[in-house]
């Protein structure tokens, strides 16, 4: 009867303080990871919604081929017109 | 029942009580998680394909503003002289001369005239233009930018100190004329 008693008196004040101290643990561990990882979601959506723009590179590609053909040609005239530089200048 | 008994039966209950209220807790807080982290993974995703192409762009971005750089590179040079160019990039783009031309790798080592000591940077850049800059203009003898003994020289040479760094030791302003004490090249002024 004794050990009876000491079982049920153990299973009431030590086992469940410790039980409830674990699963209370893992609890607050849990919680604390759902913000960060919803703010990781938030950056992530940030970060896709910032590169919706980076299809007009095609568009600055060829611009910038079109602005370098250009300028070649504006070089080819002034390199007809223009004298050379002298030697030693 | 018993005391003892009874307190068991307490023990578990609240055992089992604790055991749901915080596994409860735990699975809505990881399905929060596991939705957070699906939406991550999308957006991840989707950065993963706009940026995939980017590098590629860029590079070719890159090698033709390159190329355009090297031909005005060669063409400035070609023209002007490389002390010239030099001196001319310094006068634009202070300090921008100590880099040299990418495919020039003497143009490291040439010193670069202060042709903007004596021209302002507008001159300079109408002057560098073609024979019909103001400066070219005032000669009646034509292009006078790219004569050498006509150019930028011939000023530094009538006032070699022209930041006043030294005022004291400034010479007075040239006198010109048949009985000046300094004959300048005819043309010169």
């Amino acid at each position: 009867m004794t050990l009876y008693w000491i079982g049920s008196l153990a299973l009431l004040l030590v086992v469940l303080p410790i039980v409830v101290l674990l699963l209370n643990g893992v609890l607050v561990e849990a919680r604390a990871i759902v913000p960060t990882v919803e703010h990781i979601a938030q950056v992530a959506r940030a970060g896709s919604a910032d590169l919706d723009a980076a299809p007009l590179l095609l568009t600055t590609q060829d611009q910038a081929i079109k602005t370098i053909e250009n300028v070649a040609a504006y070089g080819g005239s002034l390199d007809v017109i223009l004298d050379d530089a002298t030697q030693g200048s | 029942m018993p005391a003892p008994g009874a307190i068991l039966l307490v023990a578990v209950v609240l055992i089992v009580l604790a055991l749901v209220y915080h596994l409860v807790l735990t699975i809505v807080a990881l399905r929060r998680i596991v939705a957070a982290l699906d939406e991550t993974i999308a957006a991840v995703g989707e950065i993963v394909a706009k940026s995939g192409p980017v590098n590629d762009v860029v590079l070719t971005i890159n090698a033709h503003l390159g190329a355009g750089v090297s031909a005005l590179e060669g063409l400035l040079v070609k023209k002007a002289g490389m002390r010239d160019a030099l001196g001319l990039v310094e006068g634009v783009y202070p300090g921008a001369s100590a880099a040299g031309f990418r495919d020039f790798p003497d143009s490291t080592t040439t010193k670069a005239p202060r042709i903007s000591e004596v021209y302002t940077r507008g001159v300079l850049t109408l002057a560098r233009l073609g024979r019909e800059a103001p400066i070219a203009a005032a000669s009646p003898d034509g292009p006078a930018v790219r004569n050498a003994t006509r150019s930028a020289k011939s000023a530094m040479d009538l006032y070699p100190d022209v930041r006043h760094t030294r005022p004291e030791k400034l010479p007075r302003s040239p006198v010109i004329g048949t009985d000046s004490p300094v004959q300048y090249p005819e043309g010169v002024l």
